[in-house]
């Protein structure tokens, strides 16, 4: 098996608020990233997995703390880096953000500058990053377009981001984050404001830079059918918890979590009619932090629950070669055999 | 089965710029759209966006007013009414029999209404009831959506995005309607959420005997949820048919990419790479000549470029697709790649 790129282990993130007690956004994170593999992070909206990515790259608000845990950042040069432990604003930290590890965001109108040309805007990151000329650094600003299919690119480099289309300025993004050609790309539901047929370009487009670059994908989203186009390996998110991994094939063929069982099942299925059966949605709806139990988070909305689950947290079990989920369900049949 | 409503060479163009001197110029959002609703079904509006499926929507109802064409709708007292010919005050009371659910039901509800006014607001304005009649029927209403009755004097903001979403239901309910326009209704849900929303909404077609016009880009819900889909690219209708037969076998290449690009939640039956989707939606105003999709099209003809595709029947189906080679197509369906599984 080759070499973790990057392992985020038993990460906890708090937020604190000079007038709330403090939230545990983020309670037990576990994640590995294989270089040229992409891992797809899953889960419903407040679960974690954006203020996971941005633990990753350091970039969270000042009231956020990674209360436990470690960041192992593997890059060949000088051994493993603990990202959790690097000062955001200083030189080590700035050297791999960037450069080594970048990030896609959703919403490529917020997250391009209005005011500078999308060209300036990459011709940035190279010279910040790298020791190039102005002139030397557009050059692989317009290879950078055209590899990431931007028609026209040398005139397009000079357009603005409201003068291009929802997905041309993703491009443009993806051209941003890939111009140090990093190991790790964080994307962060890069498709989730796109149309089905744009989505489906932008896909293919990752897929084709990653067989290119060889770098690590870091996909976060909450759609299933992306999850299964892209993923190699997938980790299901809840309340601040990674309640299961593995590969996605295994993952999709037999979940484990109940909670990865009501999602795949919550999303309606392409058939006829005939074979059409009624959503079996999860009961109730996602709980605050604030009262997310002591146990298993899914505790409140799970069919299965029963006397360890709100009081114990359930430990990692390996289901498969590399399959992992945290369930009492599954600890308790290795010791009892149901009757 | 009895008629709702329909919709004849429906348009709408906006006028752009044209200052004193500027030279205005117009964006048809909607190109003379014809559509028909059946009483009780399900009819599916489908499109990417800026297809024109939004403005359809407010233009059946007049929160827009069309540039050209007729919109009909058929009261079960019998008869028929012209909706786009009706002024401010005349066609109030068929805004009780079309209603309107929106998608975002954060921004749909005001912030400084409670539930209770918020759902007792349409009851009010057209004078159903009051009093103790009209708190009764709005505390059933909303329970009915599955908002307890403890909530009534919360304000929107203390909801999650589903129980919002269900306050606004309540609010296109309260009415008793025949017919509810959702407008991306689930789209900003979770999919956990979407389930339940997309069950309820089930439920109170059973119920109250409803008919939907259900607007949305997701096929996968539309598949769900829908008895008939009308497809719309760039403001034109491209392909109606019933939902099992659009799957089935498609008659439009648009329909076809649709499907084509539509994830499926099963990673053995990815579909890797799929040069043949290229292109994005032009831009409004700059609608091609000939048929609207020829820039997109991996079949398109001379022919294409220069001829507009009428919306015709295909002959021996339930189909209709405005493609010149609708017939002769052999497009790609979707159910065969379908995974079928359900988990315990």
């Amino acid at each position: 098996m080759t070499k973790p790129l990057l392992s985020v282990n038993d990460m906890a993130i708090v937020f604190t608020s000079p007038d709330e007690p403090d939230i545990e956004a983020v309670r037990q994170v576990d994640l590995t990233l294989t270089p040229g593999k992409t891992l797809a992070l899953v889960g419903e909206s407040g679960c974690g997995k954006s203020v996971t990515a941005r633990a990753v790259l350091r970039l969270l608000d000042k009231n956020a703390d990674i209360s436990r845990g470690e960041i192992l950042y593997d890059a060949a040069q000088d051994g493993p880096v603990d990202i959790a432990r690097l000062d955001p604003d200083g030189l080590a930290m700035r050297s791999i953000r960037g450069a080594q590890i970048s990030m896609i965001f959703q919403e490529p109108m917020t997250s391009l500058s209005p005011v500078h040309t999308i060209g300036n805007q990459i011709d940035e990151v190279i010279m910040l990053h790298e020791r190039m000329s102005q002139k030397q650094a557009r050059e692989r600003t317009i290879a950078l377009l055209d590899q990431v299919g931007v028609p026209g690119a040398r005139d397009r480099a000079n357009a603005y981001p409201f003068e291009l289309s929802g997905g041309l300025r993703q491009r443009a993004m993806i051209a941003m984050a890939l111009a140090c050609t990093p190991k790790l790309l964080i994307a962060d539901e890069p498709t989730t404001a796109l149309d089905v047929t744009t989505q489906a370009q932008i896909l293919d487009l990752l897929r084709q830079l990653q067989d290119d670059f060889g770098m690590a994908i870091l996909f976060i989203t909450h759609d299933l059918g992306v999850v299964a186009e892209v993923a190699d390996e997938v980790a299901v998110m809840y309340l601040g918890d990674v309640v299961e991994q593995g590969d996605v094939y295994e993952v999709f063929r037999a979940p484990q979590h109940p909670y990865t069982q009501a999602l795949m099942n919550s999303v309606p299925r392409l058939q006829r009619k005939a074979e059409r059966q009624r959503l079996s949605p999860i009961k109730g709806t996602v709980p605050s932090p604030k009262d997310r139990p002591e146990g298993c988070a899914f505790t409140s909305r799970c069919p299965h629950a029963f006397a360890p689950c709100p009081n114990i947290r359930p430990e990692r079990t390996e289901v498969g070669a590399g399959h992992i989920a945290r369930c009492h369900l599954l600890t308790q049949a290795n010791v009892e055999e149901p009757a | 089965m009895t008629r709702l409503l329909t919709v004849e060479n429906l348009s709408k163009v906006y006028t752009l710029g044209g200052g004193l001197f500027g030279k205005s110029r117009e964006l048809v959002a909607l190109n003379d759209i014809d559509l028909t609703v059946e009483a009780g079904e399900t009819l599916a509006v489908v499109g990417e966006s800026g297809c024109g499926k939004t403005t359809l929507g407010r233009c059946i109802i007049k929160a827009q007013p069309s540039t050209a064409g007729r919109v009909v709708y058929h009261p079960k007292s019998g008869g028929e009414v012209e909706l786009t010919s009706l002024n401010k005050r005349q066609i109030k009371p068929y805004r009780q029999d079309i209603r309107m659910i929106f998608q975002d039901p954060m921004s749909s509800l005001n912030p400084n209404m409670r539930v209770f006014d918020l759902v007792a607001e349409p009851l009010r304005i057209h004078r159903i009831a009051r009093g103790q009649e009209l708190e009764n029927k709005v505390v059933d209403t909303l329970a009915r959506v599955g908002i307890p009755a403890d909530a009534l004097g919360r304000y929107p903001h203390a909801f999650s995005g589903g129980q919002r979403q269900r306050i606004g239901i309540a609010r296109a309910l309260v009415l008793d309607p025949k017919l509810v326009i959702a407008d991306e209704a689930v789209s900003a849900l979770d999919v956990s959420i979407q389930a339940q929303v997309l069950n309820l909404l089930d439920d109170l077609k059973e119920e109250f005997g409803l008919t939907y016009i259900f607007i949305s880009h997701d096929l996968g819900v539309v598949n769900y949820i829908a008895d008939r889909v009308v497809v719309m690219y760039l403001g034109h209708v491209v392909e109606t048919a019933p939902t099992e037969m659009l799957f089935e076998r498609p008659r439009h290449p648009y329909t076809e990419m649709l499907l084509e690009a539509l994830p499926i939640a099963d990673p053995t039956r990815r579909k890797g790479r799929r040069p043949e989707l290229k292109g994005e939606i032009p831009y409004l105003g700059n609608r091609p000549q000939g048929c609207p999709f020829h820039t997109r099209c991996k079949y398109a003809q001379d022919r294409c470029r220069s001829d507009k595709p009428v919306l015709r029947p295909i002959h021996g189906t339930a189909q209709s697709a405005a493609c010149h080679f609708a017939e002769t197509l052999d497009l790609k369906g979707a159910y065969d790649d379908a995974p079928q599984r359900t988990f315990a």
